[in-house]
């Protein structure tokens, strides 16, 4: 007999690659199955400076659940993370210290500005903030808002895993990736 | 009541004659102003004179005022008597073109660091600070940002439409 209740009834689960499949045995893409693995392991390292980020510790907690996504482990060593997420007013003396922790990350690395202020300055229209971090670093996903709900940074980061999943395995050995970092002065 | 306003004024001009001006009190608080050459002089004699003991230094900072012609900049000290609980405001102007002051390092250690935000912000140049470079903006910065002629909007900013904002 079927429970009344049924709860998770909705329950998304990722799909399976493209490829030849036999009895005990699976042939597919190779970059399929990294990007795969990739987009659903994504190591965050939350960069908070204000209110965004008290916005993103609720998305950390059991309500909103980030781990849902895969991103259960979050860090605070640069070395190890892919996910830069700034989060909140970046005053130009906190730039270099920014760039400082971009660098620090290995490839692949992403980069997403949740707020106002991280995105464009947002009210803080001053001679002390940095209008906007993609100034200092290149930036993929942009979060509107003010601070964004913890919806809008889940879709933020489903937008990272679209990235991640869509991006070959060369593209960062490409030219115009390799043009993207020495315009901003990265080698 | 231990040390009242009228006291420390009749006290001040009888050490410094003719040379305190703009006397007054608002919300009760002694304010005067000084030639900018009497600064050290007149601090240390607050300071050592043992009624009137002024020896913490509560703030210090700078106001521009681009009206007033040869004297824009004024240096700001506030001072508190802390076992009589009184508080008194001092100020010193300079021509923003020689922003020259005497520093009060000496006097008060804590001097250091908000004679280094003055110069921050409104460029005061502190004669005799030990270490007069910035403090809260980035080094490469290469304008004082309090000063009026400054706009308070950031100038490298290409996104917005200063119609918008009302400044078209």
């Amino acid at each position: 007999m079927a429970r009344p209740v049924q709860f998770n009834n909705t329950v998304k689960f990722e799909g399976i690659p493209e490829g030849y499949m036999g009895s005990g045995f699976m042939a597919t893409n190779f970059e399929k199955v990294v990007s795969l693995a990739r987009k659903n392991s994504i190591w965050p390292l939350p960069f908070a400076t204000s209110c965004c980020g008290i916005e993103f510790m609720a998305t950390m907690g059991s309500h909103y659940d980030l781990a849902r996504f895969g991103s259960e482990r979050v860090g605070f060593s640069p070395r190890q993370c892919d996910l830069l997420m700034v989060m909140g007013t970046i005053a130009k003396k906190m730039g270099p210290v920014l760039r400082q922790v971009y660098l620090q990350m290995a490839e692949p690395r992403w980069v997403l500005a949740m707020g106002a202020c991280a995105s464009s300055g947002g009210i803080f229209d001053s001679y002390s903030v940095l209008q906007g971090i993609d100034q200092v670093i290149p930036v993929d996903v942009y979060v509107p808002g003010c601070p964004p709900r913890p919806e809008a940074v889940l879709d933020g980061i489903i937008k990272i895993q679209d990235l991640v999943q869509a991006e070959g395995l060369r593209r960062r050995n490409s030219e115009q990736y390799q043009d993207l970092m020495n315009s901003y002065g990265i080698q | 009541m231990g040390l009242t306003n009228q006291a420390i004024k009749e006290q001040l001009n009888l050490k410094f004659p003719e040379v305190l001006r703009e006397w007054d009190e608002p919300f009760g608080m002694l304010t005067f102003s000084a030639p900018a050459d009497f600064n050290l002089k007149i601090l240390q004699y607050l300071f050592d004179d043992e009624t009137l003991r002024f020896r913490f230094l509560t703030d210090l900072q700078a106001v521009h005022y681009p009206d007033r012609i040869d004297e824009e900049l004024a240096v700001v000290y506030h001072l508190h008597n802390l076992t009589e609980n009184v508080r008194i405001r001092f100020k010193v102007y300079i021509p923003v073109l020689k922003p020259d002051v005497f520093s009060a390092t000496a006097l008060y250690q804590s001097a250091n660091w908000m004679e280094r935000e003055t110069y921050d912000f409104y460029g005061v140049n502190f004669v005799g600070h030990p270490n007069l470079i910035r403090v809260l903006n980035v080094d490469e910065m290469d304008y004082f940002p309090m000063r009026k002629e400054f706009p308070l909007e950031e100038q490298t900013r290409v996104d917005k439409d200063d119609e918008m904002f009302g400044r078209g």
